[in-house]
């Protein structure tokens, strides 16, 4: 019984608010900030501030073209109401980039130590990237690491240090033109981790980075791109924060990842921006012969997120995982879900979604399994269970289905549950409030996700778990 | 001086019909009191009621705790400030561990009962008394990983019950129908454990159909429950009356 006592429901051991732990904000003393807005204009200055090749100012170029092109998908959520015009594309908060904590501006330093990264990188990390606003402000990977030839750094001096690699693989999983957001990232995209896992390397400890938006009225376009080489492993883990502002920003960021021959990555997500953000976020992985990709995506907080990690399974016996989990509260709606594209034989994929409504807010697992033909022996397996909380609360699912080969084995299951009224008696009449009984029921419905999780990530989706639950959320 | 659990002509409605009608009565720490009768007569509504059970309307009269009224707590204020129930139908929570929930549960109450010096219970302490307690009802040290009631059988369901009732210590304890479901061996090992708690600092009402649970745990009352009311009331003897007898001469008094 040891490890499980471990991990206990921490309720309570703070009373603060998302607004006290996560939504303060900085005075803004910044090197750069570009006037609000998209155009030409705009995509041209950032790639002049970042002293780009020409390669790259054409691309963004080209895509803010298709942006312009594509017409706003009036599926998911409502997109309407985001003004582009409105935006700040572009913020440089530091001169340069820190390589220890000392070389970071004051004021960022201690968003960071608040938000405890800089405890987390010393305790069970292997390479922490810190960005703030546009731009990563601090990196720091273990030697160790880089000894064995594993690169861990931000997107912007991947594309300096390492052209040959990163032209080879940049925007090959995700073009521009592959939805309205992903072009626009390619447009103003700034920030972000670039990782090579070179073959048979195994990086014990997880790699993170960490997004705070500060500025009002912002847009956050990192761009990661993860290649793990055969035999390889990485986990890389994002966390995201944001000050609570009245009116609204924009989080679009684009993730490609490659996983060659039977290496493996894992990419979790704990999002936890504040209820006035947009988050919209492409994410994609090629799947190799033999290689397994997890993407286990956490989701609370953000006005709406829609976001589908997908796994195109293109080399034979290759293996996806989606784990989602999703919270929405008062004024929250998350689209999420996951796609598994089934283009090799003797593939297999697994989606599970869990998801809670509360106080009127609204989950949506929206999913894609697609075996294509002669994928044959694959096999796939979709769950997706949602737990509401109260009356006003609202969960759909969506779940598109499309099989051309028949020799497949292919699982739906979905289920909608309701927290009842004799549970919560129980609970309570154990010394409960209702809101630690409501909180208990809920991590316990994600359990079977959360023990997925390494110890330190799972504690944290706890604790956030239970500051939302405290219906104290931005 | 004030009685530990005062119930005073109370009345209960559920779903608009009147269950309880007119319940007195009185349990002081360091007595058993035994609450028989039929089916359907109003016992668990009872109890529920005593917990606060949202459901369960008091009309009339009143329950006092200690000499205060409770009527305005509610279940979770009811348990830290003492009470429990062991429920006749514990309920299922998927996901979380049966030390988790007890370690929660008891920090809950220990926030209340120390005040302002809360402090968590360390983890040592309250392994070794997880321990303790499951070795006493004969569970194995596994049970405190399992997920609470979630495939417990009828009897497992029932000693973690009790489990709960010995890790939360509570000073006046209702325990509806533990003896039920539970095989010879079972009643045995339960009985013990509820006597292991037995004393001076704890009142216990114990709701039962058998005589059987009542020789391990002397009662030193017996209240018998018909149509919401109490119809007789005595001794450990009344226990042996109604097991040979049945109900029928009760409800034959009452009419
Ligand atoms: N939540 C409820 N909703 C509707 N009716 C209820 C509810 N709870 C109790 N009742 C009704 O109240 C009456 C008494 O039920 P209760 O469960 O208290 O009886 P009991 O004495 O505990 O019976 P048993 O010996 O079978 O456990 C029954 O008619 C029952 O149907
Ligand atoms: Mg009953």
């Amino acid at each position: 019984m040891a490890e499980q006592l471990d991990v206990a429901f921490d309720f309570g051991a703070s009373s603060s608010t998302y607004q006290e732990k996560y939504g303060f904000f900085d005075p803004e003393n910044y090197a750069f900030k570009s006037k609000k807005g998209l155009n030409h204009e705009i995509v041209e200055e950032i790639s002049w501030m970042k002293n780009e090749p020409d390669w790259m100012r054409e691309f963004r170029h080209r895509s803010l073209d298709i942006f312009y092109k594509k017409p706003m998908p009036q599926w998911g959520g409502n997109l309407n109401e985001i003004d582009f015009n409105d935006i700040y594309y572009f913020v440089r908060a530091a001169e340069k980039q820190g390589r220890n904590w000392d070389e970071v501006p004051a004021d960022i330093k201690n968003t960071f130590d608040k938000l405890g990264i800089p405890e987390a990188e010393q305790k069970f990390l292997s390479g922490v990237g810190a960005q703030y606003e546009s731009e990563v402000v601090y990196h720091s990977v273990k030697d160790s690491l880089t000894k064995q030839g594993v690169i861990f750094t931000d997107t912007d001096s991947a594309l300096k240090e390492h052209p040959d690699l990163f032209k080879k693989y940049f925007g090959t999983i995700i073009p521009p033109a592959d939805n309205k957001f992903a072009a626009l990232n390619s447009a103003v995209w700034s920030g972000g981790s670039f990782i090579y896992v070179p073959p048979g390397v195994h990086v014990d400890m997880p790699l993170q980075a960490y997004f705070r938006i500060n500025t009002q009225n912002m847009g956050q376009f990192e761009r990661t791109l993860i290649i793990v080489d055969e035999g390889a492993f990485v986990h890389y883990v994002e966390g995201c924060t944001a000050p609570t502002y009245s009116s609204n920003s924009l989080h679009s960021a684009v993730v490609e990842i490659l996983v060659m021959k039977g290496g493996r990555a894992r990419y979790t997500t704990i999002q936890n921006w504040s209820s006035n953000v947009y988050n919209l976020v492409t994410k994609r992985t090629v799947a190799h012969q033999d290689a397994t990709m997890e993407w286990v995506d956490a989701n609370l907080g953000s006005k709406l997120t829609m976001k589908y990690p997908s796994i195109y399974l293109t080399g034979k016996g290759a293996h996806g995982e989606v784990l989602s989990v999703a919270m929405a509260g008062k004024g929250q709606h998350q689209d999420t879900g996951g796609k598994a594209i089934h283009a090799a034989p003797h593939t297999t994929s697994q989606i599970i979604s869990k998801s809670i409504s509360k106080d009127g807010g609204r989950t949506s697992y929206r999913g894609l399994l697609q075996v294509y033909p002669g994928a044959e022996g694959s096999k796939s397996k979709v769950q997706c269970d949602a737990l509401l909380l109260d009356e006003h609360s609202r969960s759909d699912t969506y779940p598109y289905i499309d099989v051309q080969e028949n020799d497949v084995t292919i699982g739906h299951e979905a289920s909608v549950s309701k927290i009842g009224e004799e549970q919560l008696f129980y609970l309570t009449s154990r010394g409960l409030t209702d809101n630690e009984a409501s909180a208990m029921i809920v991590n316990g419905f994600i359990e079977p996700l959360a023990k997925e999780l390494p110890m330190e990530f799972a504690v944290e989706l706890n604790r956030l778990i239970n500051l939302q639950m405290e219906g104290s959320v931005g | 001086m004030a009685h530990d659990l005062e119930i005073r002509d109370l009345h209960v409605e559920v779903e608009g019909k009147e269950i309880i009608k007119g319940v007195n009565l009185t349990i002081d720490k360091g007595q058993v009191h035994a609450v028989m009768g039929p089916n359907g007569s109003g016992k668990s509504t009872l109890a529920n009621t005593l917990l606060g059970h949202p459901h369960y309307i008091v009309t009339q009269g009143d329950i006092l705790y200690k000499g205060q009224s409770v009527l305005e707590m509610k279940p979770d204020e009811r348990s830290r400030a003492g009470m429990f129930l062991a429920f006749q139908y514990p309920h299922s929570v998927s996901g979380v561990t049966v030390a988790n929930f007890l370690r929660t549960a008891l920090n809950a109450k220990r926030k209340t009962t120390m005040n302002g010096n809360f402090k968590p219970i360390a983890i040592p302490e309250f392994r070794k008394m997880m321990r303790e307690k499951m070795a006493m009802l004969k569970l194995d040290d596994s049970f405190a990983t399992r997920y609470l009631n979630e495939g417990f059988s009828g009897g497992e369901k029932k000693r973690a019950e009790i489990l709960q009732m010995a890790i939360l210590q509570p000073e006046i304890a209702i325990l509806d129908e533990t003896d039920s479901g539970l095989d010879i061996d079972g009643v045995r090992i339960v009985s013990e454990g509820v006597n292991s708690l037995q004393g001076p600092n704890l009142g216990i009402l114990i709701i039962t159909h058998y005589q059987r649970i009542l020789n391990f745990i002397k009662p030193d009352f017996v209240h018998v429950l018909v149509k919401g009311k109490i119809a007789v009331e005595g001794g450990p003897e009344l226990a042996l009356k109604l097991e040979e007898q049945g109900y029928e001469w009760v409800l034959k008094e009452t009419v």
